[in-house]
């Protein structure tokens, strides 16, 4: 049952909304995350999930606040191949990488017959059983573009979403891997004062698929993004964010393991102060043999931050050896700043080994001094000792050459503040 | 050099006096030791002269080159000259000892109004100081002291004193945890660094050391006081007789 609040609230934020015109395929796709949104709602409040996180500027009918910023390209040193997303207005260069096929939803929304009709939509409908995921069916429904990424082979260059602020943008990429095929992708920029992004990748046999994404440093932003991914036998996935200020940041990652020996990682490291509030929602879903997953989160609050984690380990009736792992951890710079973690484990099968922990804890005085005695400043000292709480998670970035590229930026930032 | 008069510390949070009236003068190019049972507040001395939170000064000065050291912030008395090698130097993982020394390194050059080592120099000074403390490439990469040997860390923090060029120096047990070896290099570290213009407070509880690294002056420190002072032959007296008849003396 919805109530009449909720139900009033949904219908306010879509008559803000047009649904985009395109092919049948895509209309019903649409049409169907439409359906399963207004069966449940958008979330509030009070909704499981939703309890650490008030949802309300990501529901509301517009932004609450302006002054998105560009922000340098991160990863412009890595020399990748660069796709633009300003706002929702995708350019795409020519010369994709070999192995790749790039398209985007508007052009492929014009087609009868496209690849993306048989994944767009369905690991994000799969996913939002059992914990409903009502932003990402909104954005299912009204996503204007997004990027399709057909990988057939092992390619090279890293691929790179780059996004500048426009308006509200709803996205919906959808990465397809088709089997032994590879892809590095890196995401980075702010596209919107808010924005709600979806990403599907659908990993078939033997795929890898290593998702690097920073968001900020910018300030003011309001983001809710989901990572659906769907995993086949031996596939990997490895997917980190680096998360820097911003207002409200809302993380989904929602795993299905389906085919046997697969490892997936999703990892996030991030750091904020004063009105900031990260929530990272993850949900990992064994369903096969002898697979293994890890979930690696930190976060530096200050001044007042908040932090979220919610992570849970499924582990399916049959899954047997499945190797589960979860840890969350909050650095607390002083004492107006909160870390909430939610952290489960639900098991069917009786031969796995999975643990869990999460931890929050301030500063080592003791080795502050150790720094300082040294003739480090007390600031400089801190941001170390913030670097170093925060290397465990960037150590899931298997790449060392993205690893060192990521912390150097991230030192880069610490040391603005 | 190193000035300190009538220093009285307590613990901040308890009532709990550890220091009761040190006086101790270590003038310029002299090493001076200080010996004594443990607890008697010999690292407490080290960590009040180097500024670390926790103690209060209740009475007495402390002074580095006619500068008030007590005012000063820790790593305001390091750039002012003061350096520490802690008794249980600290793990750091996540930052590497190459980065932190460097760090360290310019940080108080910069607050001494000097230039930056430039990477190339730096690397240069370090590579040719560790590798007489036979500390490899290897111990240079890894996080700050974590995975190191007891050996190990001792000689990290001498490397760490080699590269900062401090006017005065204190050694808190460094020798404790060493073998023979190991204390042939770090005492030859420290000899490496004995001049004219710098001054040492060796804390230790062993003659051990001291036959390496020879002391003009030997205290001895027991509850909180410096009990006796003399030459390298109290450290001898200490070596065959122990603390009992030096604190029973006195007392
Ligand atoms: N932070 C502290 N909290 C409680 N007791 C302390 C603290 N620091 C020192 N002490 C006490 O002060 C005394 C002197 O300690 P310390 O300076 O470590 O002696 P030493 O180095 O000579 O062995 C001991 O009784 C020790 O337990
Ligand atoms: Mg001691």
């Amino acid at each position: 049952m919805v109530s009449e609040a909720k139900k009033k609230a949904t219908e306010d934020r879509l008559s803000a909304l047009t649904l985009p015109q395109g092919n049948g395929w895509l209309d019903a796709a649409r049409k169907d995350a439409l359906g399963r949104l207004r069966a449940v709602g958008l979330p509030a409040k009070r909704d499981e999930y939703w309890r650490f996180t008030d949802p309300s500027a990501l529901v509301a009918t517009a932004p609450a606040v302006e002054g998105a910023q560009a922000a340098a390209d991160p990863f412009a040193e890595l020399d990748p191949f660069v796709i633009t997303v300003d706002g929702d207005a995708i350019t795409v260069p020519d010369g994709a990488p070999e192995g790749l096929e790039i398209d985007t939803l508007r052009a492929a929304s014009a087609v009868d017959i496209h690849w993306v009709r048989d994944v767009y939509g369905t690991h994000e409908a799969a996913g939002s059983r059992p914990v409903l995921r009502p932003l990402a069916m909104l954005n299912t429904a009204y996503a204007t573009d997004g990027l399709l990424l057909r990988v057939k082979g092992a390619v090279a260059r890293p691929v790179a979403i780059r996004y500048t602020p426009g308006t509200d943008p709803i996205l919906h990429h959808v990465v397809k891997l088709e089997p032994g095929a590879s892809l590095v992708l890196l995401e980075s920029g702010t596209s919107g004062d808010r924005s709600n992004h979806v990403l599907e990748a659908d990993l078939a046999d033997d795929a890898s698929f290593h998702h690097l994404r920073i968001q900020g440093p910018d300030d003011l932003r309001h983001v809710n993004t989901h990572v659906f991914a769907g995993l086949s036998a031996r596939s990997v996935l490895k997917s980190f964010t680096l998360s820097a200020n911003g207002a409200l940041t809302r993380n989904e990652a929602v795993i299905e393991m389906t085919g046997d020996d697969g490892s997936a990682t999703v990892a996030g490291a991030a750091f904020g102060r004063g009105a900031f509030h990260h929530d990272d929602t993850v949900f990992v879903t064994h369903d096969a043999l002898n697979c293994e997953s890890r979930q690696v989160f930190k976060k530096v609050l200050r001044d007042g931050a908040t932090g979220v984690f919610q992570g849970k380990i499924l582990v399916k009736e049959g899954a047997q050896k499945t190797d589960g792992y979860q840890i969350s951890q909050s650095l607390l710079l002083d004492d107006d700043s909160v870390f909430l973690a939610k952290p489960e484990l639900e098991i069917y099968a009786d031969d796995v080994a999975c643990s869990h922990g999460s931890t929050t804890g301030a500063i080592d005085e003791t080795a502050l001094f150790y720094l300082r005695s040294r003739g480090v400043s007390k600031r400089d000292a801190t941001d170390m000792l913030v670097l170093s709480f925060l290397a465990e998670a960037l150590d899931e970035i298997e790449d060392e050459a993205l690893r060192e590229h990521v912390t150097a930026r991230l030192a880069g930032w610490l040391a603005e503040h | 050099m190193l000035k300190i008069e009538n220093l009285h510390v307590k613990l901040e949070e308890e009532d709990k006096q550890i220091l009761k009236g040190i006086d101790l003068h270590v003038p310029y190019g002299e090493v001076h030791a200080i010996m004594g049972p443990n607890g008697s507040g010999k690292s407490t001395l080290s960590y009040v002269l180097s500024g670390r939170d926790g103690y209060e000064v209740t009475e007495g000065s402390a002074q580095l080159e006619g500068e008030d050291l007590l005012d000063l912030e820790p790593e305001e008395r390091a750039a002012a000259g003061l350096f520490l090698a802690f008794q249980y130097p600290v793990e750091i993982p996540g930052v590497g000892n190459m980065t932190f020394l460097r760090t360290a390194v310019n940080a108080q050059r910069k607050a001494r109004g000097e230039e930056e080592l430039s990477a190339g120099d730096f690397l240069k000074a370090v590579r040719a100081k560790a590798k007489t403390l036979k500390i490899d490439s290897e111990m240079l990469k890894r996080p700050v002291n974590v995975g190191f040997s007891g050996g190990e860390k001792k000689r990290n923090e001498i490397l760490q004193m080699a590269m900062l060029e401090p006017k005065m120096c204190i050694l808190d047990e460094t020798d404790s945890g060493l073998d023979v070896d190991a204390m042939k290099l770090v005492s030859e570290g420290v000899n490496a660094l004995r001049g004219p213009d710098r001054g040492f407070l060796v804390i230790t509880h062993y003659q051990r050391l001291l036959d390496h690294i020879k002391p003009d002056v030997v205290h001895i420190m027991a509850n909180g006081r410096i009990v006796k002072s003399g030459g390298p032959e109290l450290a001898l007296e200490v070596e065959t007789n122990g603390y009992g008849d030096i604190i029973g003396e006195v007392a």
